[in-house]
């Protein structure tokens, strides 16, 4: 075990790979001569020298496209979206395009590529560059989308998405990049596979990114007995062993970064509600964001994201009362 | 109290004003600096220290009915075109009293009393949409122009290419200007583009285009007005490359450790304040005395009004929630 930052872990990752796989290159805004803005690829120029590893211009599309093109010649391109939203741009290219590409040769072409990007809310870059956006990959076929909630997964999750044939999303909740953890790097995650960050009897928590860590510090504050699933992969998601768990807690609670309406945890929810009805105490609830752009305010940026009060609230809720409980929003009355 | 538009009216045939528009400008990014080092400020900002001779050029060049599309690189844009500094710092700080009460941030100046339209975090983002202006403006035959401020680095970006395209075909009222202030984030223009006078791209338009000096009010005034006057009457679209020079790092988390060595300092005696003082001397607008009376005086009462703003009320909770959309109306 090294104690690494999230970051470090990212590194980490990406030079073991690179090291393992000379097929493995990095792209990206700002990554080779100036190591990355959060500082995700220190030192990798330096290692692996410039034909490896290339600053691009401000061209979302071109790049990432070009990572699809080289990942089916045989390359194992890594890009770095700076932002998620800088992907916007480069839609097409993923979603239509490089996750299309095994379909429509007839299996013959792999994508191997991975795309890093930051994402989420929490430090005040405002509703343009704090979005996790991960249902807008969650739903193409084609693609995974993984995502990280401390350095362990962070090390772990990037070299599976590097090892991949396929492409792979990994959304790193910037949030996180300068916390500590302990990282041992002979683990490598099965994409698909949650990660149990805590068991217990009374209800089940399905978290992802940072909300694990916010659902771990509710069910402190809880004070009750929960399985704390860690998703870690969104697309596929471990449905065995969230329905195990639920099975076992009859109740369950899914946290979320992401707007009330379209997000995966709904997937999570019917899915339950449909293979476990007769087992349910409770009715299984989603704790989201409002349906509101980010906003860059201090005050009103710590009530976006699910924060670990209102997690504990309603935790208590689902362990006392048959049916769900309110947003925070319409609990208060601020909003419908 | 004054209004933003009295503000931009201000500026129009006084060239005194403009500088001093242009040190209010200066002394203002020096605050927010301060103010983001001392950690009133949370998130990023984008100062646009060296590029004040290109905002006020735009903003006397321009009618208050104009429109334009900019960027995260807003302060500048923003004060030349007439946002007071307590609306732009309010928004910077996240105070109700911000020009997008709070929820926006430094990255997105607005208002559209004086035609600045929300300022894009997105790079290119905002050059569609001062293409969709003008072609609104060529469809309502009105004679306001849409115009586009983008930084070098967009040019490599699809929206650039696109937009160009399409205001060329359609003949729309547009004028592209690119504030080439030679870094796009943390890289050196030579490192991401392979020619270094932006505007020959528009030759793929066939669109005319020109290179202006951005350092100098009377150059930009020049370039832009010949480019305003060809989209006002119906010529078609222009691409501008105003020369610049990004005097700080691409945001708060740059120092701009990557320059050559010398270059900074080659640029700084074109500042364009320095090259503004030495016109209005020379044209005894202006002593040296009073030039350094009117920075010192800038400088406390902006000093002043940041600690008025620093305690202005937070929005409401409710701010949260609204301007996010309209409730569909009654309907069978």
């Amino acid at each position: 075990m090294t104690a690494m930052r999230v970051r470090q872990a990212i590194v980490a990752a990406l030079a073991d790979e690179m090291r393992a796989d000379e097929n493995v290159i990095f792209f990206g805004e700002d990554v080779a001569e100036a190591e990355g803005p959060f500082k995700t690829s220190e030192g990798i120029l330096e290692e692996f020298g410039p034909v490896r590893v290339r600053d691009t211009p401000i061209s979302e599309m071109g790049f990432t496209g070009a990572a699809v093109g080289a990942a089916m010649m045989g390359l194992k391109p890594v890009v770095e979206i700076m932002f998620i939203e800088f992907l916007g741009v480069a839609l097409d290219q993923v979603v239509t395009e490089g996750a299309k590409m095994r379909y429509l040769s007839n299996g013959t072409l792999s994508v191997p590529m991975t795309i890093r990007a930051s994402v989420g809310s929490g430090l005040g870059f405002g509703c343009q560059h704090s979005q996790t956006l991960e249902h807008w990959f969650a739903s193409t076929p084609g693609l995974k989308v993984l995502m990280p909630s401390d350095a362990q997964s962070a090390y772990s999750l990037l070299r599976a998405a590097i090892q991949d044939p396929d492409p792979v999303i990994v959304l790193e909740p910037r949030i996180l990049y300068a916390e500590r953890g302990e990282v041992d790097t002979s683990k490598v995650t099965k994409i698909g596979k949650a990660s149990m960050r805590a068991t217990g009897s009374d209800i089940t928590i399905v978290a992802l990114g940072h909300m694990v860590n916010i659902a771990e510090a509710a069910i402190k504050a809880a004070g009750v007995s929960a399985d704390l699933v860690d998703l870690q992969t969104i697309i596929p998601w471990d449905r065995e062993t969230v329905l195990a768990s639920v099975k076992k807690t009859g109740r369950l609670i899914v946290v979320e970064e992401a707007p009330q309406s379209g997000g995966w945890g709904s997937e999570i929810v019917a899915t339950v509600t449909a293979q476990l009805f007769s087992s349910l105490k409770s009715a299984p609830f989603r704790i989201t964001t409002p349906d509101v752009p980010v906003p860059f305010n201090g005050g009103l940026e710590a009530r976006f994201a699910p924060t670990s009060d209102d997690v504990a609230r309603q935790i208590k809720h689902a362990l006392s009362q048959s049916g769900a409980p309110q947003p925070w929003w319409v609990a208060e009355g601020v909003a419908k | 109290m004054t209004t933003s538009l009295e503000r931009r009216n201000a500026l129009y045939g006084n060239d005194l004003a403009c500088y001093e528009r242009m040190v209010e400008i200066r002394e203002f990014e020096k605050i927010t600096n301060a103010l983001f080092a001392a950690g009133s400020i949370r998130g990023t900002t984008h100062l646009a220290v060296g590029q004040e001779a290109l905002a006020l050029g735009m903003a006397t060049t321009l009618k208050p009915t104009d429109v334009i599309a900019g960027t995260y690189r807003s302060h500048a844009l923003a004060l030349a075109f007439g946002l007071t500094p307590h609306s732009v710092l309010g928004e910077i700080m996240g105070k109700a009293t911000g020009c997008c009460g709070g929820v926006g941030g430094s990255m997105h100046m607005c208002d559209t009393s004086v035609g600045v339209l929300p300022t894009s975090a997105i790079i290119g983002g905002g050059m569609p949409i001062a293409a969709g202006a003008a072609l609104a403006f060529q469809v309502q035959k009105s004679k306001n122009i849409g115009v586009a401020l983008f930084g070098d680095g967009a040019t490599n970006i699809g929206a650039f290419h696109e937009s160009l395209n399409l205001a060329a075909i359609w003949k729309l009222p547009v004028v592209f200007i690119c504030d080439n202030n030679v870094y796009g984030e943390y890289s050196r223009i030579n490192t991401t583009t392979p020619i270094e006078d932006l505007h020959k791209r528009a030759e793929s338009f066939a669109m005319p285009h020109m290179a202006i000096d951005g350092m100098d009010i009377h150059a930009v005034r020049k370039g832009i007005s010949e480019a305003v006057d060809r989209a006002r009457s119906g010529g078609g679209p222009t691409l501008v490359e105003a020369k610049t020079y990004r005097f700080s790092g691409h945001s708060r988390a740059d120092q701009a450790l990557y320059r050559p060595e010398g270059e900074l300092e080659k640029w700084q005696k074109r500042d364009p304040l320095l090259v503004t003082e030495q016109d209005l001397i020379a044209r005894k607008l202006i002593t040296q005395d009073q030039i350094d009376q009117m920075k010192s005086t800038m400088e406390s009462d902006l000093g002043a009004l940041a600690k008025k703003v620093e305690s202005d009320p937070e929005p409401e909770l409710s701010a949260m929630f609204s301007n996010i959309w309209t409730p569909a109306k009654a309907g069978k």
